[in-house]
């Protein structure tokens, strides 16, 4: 091991001469692609192990009956693959990308808060060991759902509940950090002549997110803080016999849920805007109705939280406006979707991976998007809510919208963090067995959910069997799929064909004006940005 | 128009449907028994098809340019990449289909809203994990339990029809008048849903929310909890019986007369024997959920019987008696003297302290436990008829 | 280290750290706003209605002030639901009351502590429909308190209330429903 001294002396050189050697240029680094390489890796170790519950999850499912798992290690599963998936797997990934790719997008050199950017990144392990163990605990994880509304996640909690709050809250803090130093990044520190509206969309969508988590992050921590206060000193937040108010809970959940999932969201609007240009070899349509969009979408999303509660009983005039405030975010998502068929509309298209991921973005998400307007109509939610509808609806818009959208840019900006080209035979074959494997899983959801599938049951009536097992096969498929790209990044990182500075034809932007494998320093003096 | 969507749908799946398989291959909605479930798979048919028809379109365009404007075609790209006109008009035309939406939307929603004028009123309590059903006014008054056998579940023996989706007590209703449901919890928030009753209401610790239908068709319809409540949200299923009212009011009379019968079931004297056959049965439905049928509990949230000292030792028959009446505090034992009558949970303790090798030979009578329910306190009946031992080898 | 290194021009450090202050402000204040949530909650329950929450505090009632309306009958309902932790017997006098708005219904609620422990009850009252919350007051509750009952002690606990002279028309069934808890814990 290297001594204190040694260790600063070294950080010293990397600003000269590099990165550092071994392990410790991980632990200590504050450079903005060594961060976001971890951020990366990180986000698609938790993608398997979330992934790994979904396979238990389906191979329960795969016929009625209780075959493999137990109810009480089922609900466990379903859970924890929620929570992994969303805090574990989507945010860190779009972080990990928001900090490879904006200084360089702005021209800077690094992210505003280096030291800041280690810490937010080195929390989440811990974070993520520390909600993995509570599986391992006395009486099990979590197993209330990741809405884990109260009382079932106060009063009627296993006891590694406690464990699973203080989780909440390191990964709360992490992305809150996250955030504020994209935040003050892309504020303070773009080249000369790059105005806000000359940034790339993926900057704008990020900027936009960062301003929702910061909002968002710390009422989830309220909520966690006041279900600890709720189980451990006596108070009643949640607790209805104590003057409190279970329905509270979702109110509050929802508060920052229904904004967390555009932070899910709005990052791939970003990447998808700035590839079906690169591809279509055509500007991007309505940049600036883009932005709006985008920004009016995150303004609907606090006013829209209790779509999520149509059940639960609010008055009619409340329950009418947020049937009318959640129909009206179908408009700007819309625009958005008008504007990518417009761009791709007289181009002169190529389908390479980056491409396929981005189209099979814009058509799944639209599903996603109808079934969503479907959801909205306050009446008919009455039969939709808690279905398999609802399951196939996040599915349709998080694992197009978020997972595709991140393998979009994956493979897009690969070349540029590697120096070679990915092998586009294999990627091919990921994104068409993701595909196909995708809509095997998630499409005959619609169908159980309609036919009236609960959510959330390890076993089901017989009339739901036969798309049941479709969906498994299904999801199978897709969860094996996603091993082989992990196959093709190695490889693309062991070598292949050389990279150039700017290997796609149509692509814009800074990004590409460095060398490929981007530089350990870049743009330490600033570009000029016409 | 319906067929059409159904068509589609079916197609999008690559699916061939035969007759025979039909049921498992229900892809939609029901329209259900009630005019607010036919008005709601109404504005469902018409959304989808709206959202259909916008989906052709875009996706036409875009699968057009697809294929025609591929460089690998000679396409050359235009650099057109601006027109407010354009965007004015793809920002207010969803917008006014919107509206047009809204208007059904909203009048359903009121009508739905409408709970006034109702002729009987049904209190609906969801517990972990069963539901009760509660006659208002008329003192009537039961548990509606899961009754799929624990060997289909664990597929040894072949599945029912109604696999997961029967009861053991259906809530029974009159067809042609308006019911209203008062919906509440006694644990964690439940969701009370029958899909062909449109109906969908969360059962809410403390609070009481309120729903109604008017069915048009007698018949049994089924559906289940829709918030996860726990270990066992999957088993707790609701059926309604809709009958004509004549059919009604003779159940009604039967259940008040079966109340009748089961007190006086309480002054009978019982055997061992018959109260371990009872113990057993209601054992499987109070108590095996969590305990397990072998008594094995699964430790720590649910400890063993079998063997456990409460259970066994002679000294702790009162303690046994007051968990099993009152529950135990923060824990997920229920308190089971109001859910149980007196036989019942004086033949669930018996066969609790006898079942699976515990053979204590101890004896708790209904008319103890109505002694207990006096006092709060277990005093042994000396009275009480002891068993001979030959006949507890014979268990 | 990084950020020396880097040799930032001194404005932009500075309004570097203004941003970074400015946001953590914006996350403080957020996860305050998340315990706010709590207040405006209830408040926006009592103005309308929400849940059936009722008011807390006993109704002033007025005899010269309140005019009983005779040209309505309203009925009032009343369910009692235990929590499952809650081992007493809990259950109202009579199923329902028939009153004019302005006259006061009078009833009783029974309740039994069937064990060997003292427990300290809380009812929680809700009303349905939400819309006449707050046209259904209370003079006189046990619910405004918590309630001990002694080992094996009944208590027989009135309950008056006025239904409000305002109540929509369209309303003519009320529903008042306790659920009680066993508060011994936070006691």
């Amino acid at each position: 091991m290297t001594s204190v001294t040694d260790t600063a002396s070294s950080l010293d050189q990397e600003h000269h001469h590099g990165p550092a050697k071994g392990l410790m240029r991980w632990v200590l680094t504050t450079n903005h692609k060594d961060i976001g390489s971890m951020y990366l890796w990180f986000s698609f170790i938790m993608f398997l192990t979330g992934g790994a519950m979904a396979m238990i999850i389906r191979a329960e499912l795969f016929q009625p009956g209780l075959q493999i798992v137990e109810p009480a290690f089922f609900n466990q599963m379903t859970t924890m693959h929620g929570l992994i998936m969303v805090f574990g797997a989507v945010m860190p990934a779009f972080v990990g990308l928001a900090n490879w790719m904006i200084p360089m997008m702005i021209g800077a050199p690094d992210m505003a808060m280096p030291r800041m950017n280690n810490w937010s990144f080195w929390i989440l392990p811990f974070a993520a060991v520390m909600l993995v163990s509570t599986l391992f605990m006395e009486g099990g994880g979590p197993n209330f759902g990741w809405t884990f509304y109260a009382p079932l996640s106060t009063d009627y909690a296993p006891p590694s509940t406690t464990f699973f709050i203080f989780a909440i809250h390191m990964l709360g803090i992490s992305s809150i950090m996250g955030a504020i130093n994209i935040i003050a990044t892309i504020l303070n520190l773009r080249a000369p002549g790059m105005t806000m509206m000359k940034m790339p969309m993926f900057v704008w969508t990020w900027l936009i997110t960062a301003y929702l988590l910061i909002a968002v992050m710390p009422v989830l921590a309220g909520a966690v803080t006041m279900m600890l206060m709720d189980i451990h000193f006596g108070t009643s937040f949640f607790n209805a016999g104590g003057g409190g108010d279970p329905v509270l809970f979702q109110h509050i959940f929802w508060f920052f849920g229904h904004p967390e999932v555009y932070i899910m969201i709005l990052p791939s609007f970003g990447i998808v805007s700035a590839i079906i240009p690169a591809f279509a070899r055509k500007p991007l349509f309505g940049y600036t109705s883009m932005v709006y969009a985008t920004a009016s979408i995150a303004f609907l999303s606090f006013i829209v939280w209790a779509h999520h509660m149509f059940t639960v009983g609010i008055p009619l005039i409340g329950e009418l406006f947020f049937m009318y405030a959640t129909m009206l975010i179908a408009v700007p998502t819309g625009v958005k979707i008008f504007n990518w068929v417009t761009t791709m509309f007289r181009g002169s298209m190529t389908f390479e991976t980056p491409m396929l991921f981005s189209t099979a973005f814009v058509v799944l998400f639209t599903i996603g998007g109808f079934s969503g307007l479907m959801l909205s109509i306050a009446p008919a939610d009455f039969q939709y809510h808690d279905t398999y509808f609802v399951v196939a609806h996040f599915h349709y818009v998080l694992v197009p919208g978020a997972i595709f959208a991140i393998y979009a840019a994956c493979y897009y900006w690969l070349p540029k963090w590697t120096g070679y080209m990915y092998d586009e035979t294999l990627a091919k074959v990921h994104f068409w067995m993701s595909f196909i494997g995708m809509n095997l899983t998630f499409f005959p959801m619609h169908f159980v959910g309609l036919a009236g599938m609960p959510r959330r049951i390890p076993d089901y009536a017989l009339q739901f069997a036969n798309f049941n097992e479709m969906a498994s096969i299904g999801g199978f498929m897709f969860g094996t799929t996603q091993l082989l790209f992990l196959f093709i990044v190695i490889k693309c990182i062991r070598g292949g064909a050389k990279a150039e500075a700017k290997p796609w034809e149509g692509s814009e932007g800074l990004e590409w004006s460095v060398p490929s494998p981007a530089p350990y320093h870049t743009f330490t003096t600033p570009p000029d940005v016409k | 128009m319906m067929q059409q969507a159904k068509s589609l749908f079916l197609l999008l799946a690559g699916l061939v449907v035969t007759g025979s398989s039909r049921a498992a291959w229900e892809v939609n909605m029901t329209e259900g028994v009630t005019a607010v479930s036919r008005n709601i798979y109404g504005l469902h048919m018409t959304i989808l098809m709206i959202c259909v028809v916008i989906g052709l379109i875009v996706f036409g365009v875009m699968f057009y340019s697809i294929f025609k404007h591929r460089k690998s075609k000679g396409a050359v790209a235009h650099q057109f990449h601006e027109s407010t006109l354009v965007e004015i008009v793809w920002t207010s035309i969803p917008f006014l289909i919107l509206v047009l939406m809204a208007i059904p939307a909203t009048k359903t929603l009121v009508e739905i809203y409408n709970t006034d004028e109702a002729d009987i009123d049904i209190k609906i309590t969801g517990y972990q994990w069963k539901w009760q059903y509660e006659y208002v006014g008329e003192d009537v008054s039961f548990f509606s339990n899961l009754s799929t056998p624990r060997e289909q579940i664990r597929n040894v023996r072949d599945k029912n029809p109604n696999y997961l989706l029967e009861v053991d007590e259906p809530l029974v209703i009159p067809v042609d008048k308006k019911v209203r449901f008062l919906v509440t919890a006694a644990d964690v928030i439940h969701s009370w849903w029958v899909p062909a009753l449109a109906v969908k209401r969360d059962a809410i610790p403390g609070f009481i929310n309120e729903a109604w239908t008017n069915i048009e068709v007698p018949g049994t319809y089924r559906g289940q909890c829709a918030e996860l409540c726990g270990k066992d949200h999957g088993y707790m299923p609701i059926v309604v019986e809709a009958k004509s009212q004549e059919d009604y009011d003779a159940w009604l009379q039967a259940k008040k007369t079966a109340a009748g019968k089961e007190r006086e079931l309480t002054d009978k004297t019982w055997t061992m024997a018959e109260l371990m056959d009872r113990g057993e049965q209601a054992y499987t439905k109070a108590c095996a959920v969590c305990h397990q049928p072998n008594g094995a509990g699964m430790p720590p949230i649910f400890p063993a019987l079998k063997g456990s000292p409460m259970a066994t030792e002679a000294d702790q028959i009162g303690a046994h008696v007051d968990i099993v009446m009152n529950g135990k505090k923060g824990s997920a034992m229920q308190a089971f003297a109001g859910q149980l009558s007196e036989v019942d949970l004086a033949a669930v303790i018996t066969y609790e302290r006898n079942a699976w090798g515990n053979d204590t030979g101890e004896m708790v009578t209904p008319k103890e436990i109505v002694e207990y329910k006096k006092t709060g306190e277990y005093v042994e009946d000396p009275a009480k008829q002891t068993m001979p031992d030959n006949q507890q080898a014979s268990l | 280290m990084s950020e020396q290194d880097r040799e930032q021009p001194e404005a932009i450090e500075h309004s570097t750290r203004r941003t970074v202050i400015r946001s953590i402000l914006v996350a403080c204040g957020m996860f305050g706003f998340g315990f706010a949530m709590v207040p405006l909650y209830n408040v926006f329950c009592q103005v309308t209605g929400l849940n059936g929450k009722t008011d807390p505090d006993p109704y002033m009632y007025k005899a010269a002030e309140a005019k009983v309306d005779t040209s309505r009958d309203i009925k009032v309902q009343f369910v009692a639901t235990k929590n499952a932790g809650m081992s007493w017997d809990f259950y109202p006098s009579t199923p329902q009351v028939t009153v004019h708005p302005g006259e006061p219904g009078l009833l009783n609620f029974v309740a039994k502590n069937p064990t060997g422990k003292t427990i300290v009850g809380q009812a929680i009252p809700s009303v349905t429909p939400f819309e006449a919350t707050n046209f259904l007051h209370k003079v006189e509750c046990f619910c405004f308190t918590t309630q001990t009952l002694q080992p094996w002690e009944e208590k027989v606990m009135p309950l008056r209330i006025i239904v409000d002279q305002d109540l929509p028309k369209h309303i003519k069934k009320l529903t008042l429903s306790y659920t009680l808890f066993d508060v011994t814990h936070l006691n």
